[in-house]
């Protein structure tokens, strides 16, 4: 808590990225020594631009989600690194000072849209709320934008749906109306931490397209947390991939998608079931994410890697440019032996 | 929504006549009312005159139809004992006893709801472990010591409020209250006070439970994620989903309390309903104790349906068809 704030340049909004992480490191401290959940990871996201983070369970993609809205869970901490919104420090701020900066600067849609909502208060009621904390509104004119708000995601007869109850809303029109508060006081950042996965398929397409077309419209930065490869594919403009707490690889979604470097991503890639080739056996990568505690040395990756070689379990591969895409792994940096 | 009501008052009904039967049925074998009413010297003709001028001739059956069918019509009889009409007895007593549990109600939801909160949200805090240890000596304490403690320290000792009785009352015709002299406020003090000490407790932990509960809940990180103030989120947010279960045991216990307030009201001689019980219980007046039994059923029945009426009131889920 001693690091100066990095002065950012504010010549203009748009020069300033949505979310800049740097170096972040979480750990949890517990009774059997200090796990850490996320080491040194990086990201930006330029405005209105969505960045697909994608991974396992267990990859610490919504850990970074809840560290950048500093809601990381107790005894969770930051120990290292620096997270910027929208050009401002948060990861020092107090817990009242963030207080002020979540909702207002930040939003945040989780997955599960049937339990977000608080349900003895109308949709109206909720919105309102938030948007007069943020803005200062007198009570009609947030009506107004509540209105505009709920239209704007998509919702029908929206002059009706104010004064409902969540129970009264199906799973995707709520995560419609989670969307509407994420975006209530005009965010520069929305963390959307599976925000499909617990929808019906239609839907789910239904609330990327609206993610994507909210982000063109308001230029609002998405960091777009999911284990779809295919919802990163048809919403993404950049995809970063997370294996055990670190970034693998990062790029253009077309050139991680098409062309992926690290071994893992091209096993996420080969996953992926496709239509056109019918093949008898699922492809899938074996083993399974290393447990915190028994991370291995090294690349984390290595005892499931296919090209794994001694150097892979003695040195951490850093993230390196391969082309237009990054990648974390040696066979790209001088090789395995 | 009528198939409902209907439902519910033939449940109410169903429940009355259990315990009016269960009543009737305990009550033949608490010992026979003639033996308590006429002296040793009574001879076996006066003995059954008396007995058949009661009705305590005619076979179980008959006497207990008869007895549900009067007391439908709010006849409950004649007090063995003391000659006069039972419901007016009762009537009598109810309003002393009904607002010593009302202000004992109020002042534990008072003190509970918000000791509950903080214990909740404060976890760690020294203030919140004190106030959860001495949670525990508030449940653990007998009612008659707590209530004898407080007339030695606020009676005897400070002189404050007084030890005994009611205070003066005011007549409204239809209800005798002691909350509108000042000495009826004084003397309602401490035997609320002692009567609410276990209620806040109780109060206490519960909220406490619940607000743990619901503090891990999505809708309450979702609001912290909207930037909304932990104060609004803990009191406006967490608290209200936490009210439904707090309702149910506030209601239930207010029932309780009317029927059970017997401990507090003969420490305080509190001229209510537990003082008359206890009394009937001493002479077999078997009247008042059947009478007691139903109205302390009908109370709880009563209680039941206005605390389905709040929940929807709290919880919009439970507005019925409400499209």
């Amino acid at each position: 808590m001693m690091v100066q704030p990095i002065p950012v340049p504010e010549d203009s909004i748009n020069a300033t990225p949505a979310l800049d992480v740097q170096g972040l490191s979480v750990e949890f401290p517990t009774r059997r020594g200090v796990l850490k959940a996320i080491d040194d990871v990086s990201m930006q996201i330029a405005p209105g631009e969505i960045l697909g983070v994608v991974g396992e369970s267990g990859a610490g993609k919504s850990i970074t989600g809840l560290a950048v809205l500093g809601l990381l869970e107790h005894p969770g901490r930051i120990a290292q690194g620096a997270i910027h919104v929208g050009g401002r420090r948060v990861d020092t701020l107090t817990e009242a000072e963030l207080t002020k900066v979540r909702g207002r600067e930040m939003g945040a849609i989780f997955q599960d849209p049937l339990t977000a909502l608080n349900p003895l208060f109308t949709v109206g009621k909720q919105l309102v709320e938030t948007i007069r904390l943020h803005t200062g509104m007198s009570k009609t004119e947030a009506e107004g934008r509540a209105l505009e708000l709920l239209r704007s995601v998509g919702i029908p007869a929206p002059e009706e749906r104010l004064r409902q109850y969540p129970h009264q809303f199906s799973g995707g029109m709520r995560q419609r109306v989670v969307i509407a508060l994420a975006l209530a006081a005009g965010p520069r950042l929305i963390i959307a931490d599976e925000p499909t996965t617990a929808l019906d398929v239609s839907i789910q397409a239904q609330i990327t397209a609206l993610l994507r077309k909210l982000c063109d419209e308001t230029g609002v930065g998405i960091m777009l947390v999911t284990h779809d490869m295919g919802v990163i594919a048809e919403t993404a403009d950049r995809v970063c991939v997370m294996y055990s707490g670190r970034v693998v690889e990062s790029g253009p979604v077309g050139d991680v998608i098409h062309n992926p470097q690290h071994p893992y991503t091209k096993g996420l890639m080969a996953a992926i079931p496709s239509l056109h080739d019918r093949v008898e056996v699922l492809s899938q990568i074996d083993g399974s994410m290393p447990r915190l505690n028994a991370r291995p040395s090294g690349c984390a990756f290595h005892p499931r890697c296919p090209h794994a070689g001694p150097k892979c379990s003695a040195q951490k591969p850093l993230l390196q440019k391969v082309g237009t895409t990054s990648a974390a792994c040696w066979l790209q940096q001088g090789g395995t032996q | 929504m009528l198939a409902f009501i209907i439902k519910r008052l033939a449940n109410a009904v169903f429940v009355m006549l259990s315990v009016t039967f269960l009543a009737f049925v305990i009550f033949r074998f608490v010992g026979d009312p003639v033996d308590q009413m006429l002296n040793e010297q009574a001879t076996q003709e006066q003995r059954d005159d008396l007995r058949e001028r009661l009705g305590l001739d005619k076979p179980f059956l008959v006497q207990f139809t008869t007895f549900v069918g009067r007391a439908a019509t709010g006849d409950f009889g004649i007090s063995f004992r003391n000659q006069r009409d039972v419901l007016d007895m009762i009537a009598e007593r109810f309003p002393a006893t009904f607002e010593l549990v009302l202000v004992a109600t109020f002042i534990s939801l008072i003190v509970g709801v918000p000791m509950g909160v903080i214990t909740a949200i404060k976890r760690q805090s020294w203030y919140a472990e004190t106030m959860q240890f001495t949670s525990i000596i508030g449940i653990s304490l007998p009612s008659f010591v707590v209530g004898i403690g407080l007339i030695l320290v606020f009676s005897v000792w400070l002189g404050w409020f007084p030890a005994f009785g009611r205070g003066d009352t005011v007549d409204l015709g239809w209800w005798t209250t002691g909350l509108l002299s000042h000495s009826g406020r004084m003397s309602i003090v401490l035997p609320a006070l002692s009567l609410s000490l276990f209620q806040i407790t109780l109060v206490m932990r519960l909220v406490r439970a619940e607000m743990l509960e619901v503090l891990r809940s999505d809708f309450i990180k979702f609001a912290r994620a909207r930037g909304i103030p932990a104060r609004s989120i803990h009191f406006r947010h967490a608290l209200r989903n936490c009210l439904m279960p707090v309702v149910t045991m506030t209601a239930m216990q207010i029932g309780g309390l009317i029927a059970f307030a017997l401990v507090t009201e003969t420490v305080f001689q509190w001229p209510g309903m537990g003082l008359l019980f206890i009394q009937a219980v001493t002479f077999v007046d078997v009247p008042i104790m059947a009478a007691y039994l139903c109205i302390v059923a009908l109370i709880f029945v009563v209680l039941n349906a206005i605390v389905d009426m709040t929940y929807a009131v709290i919880d919009p889920r439970l507005r019925g068809a409400e499209k």
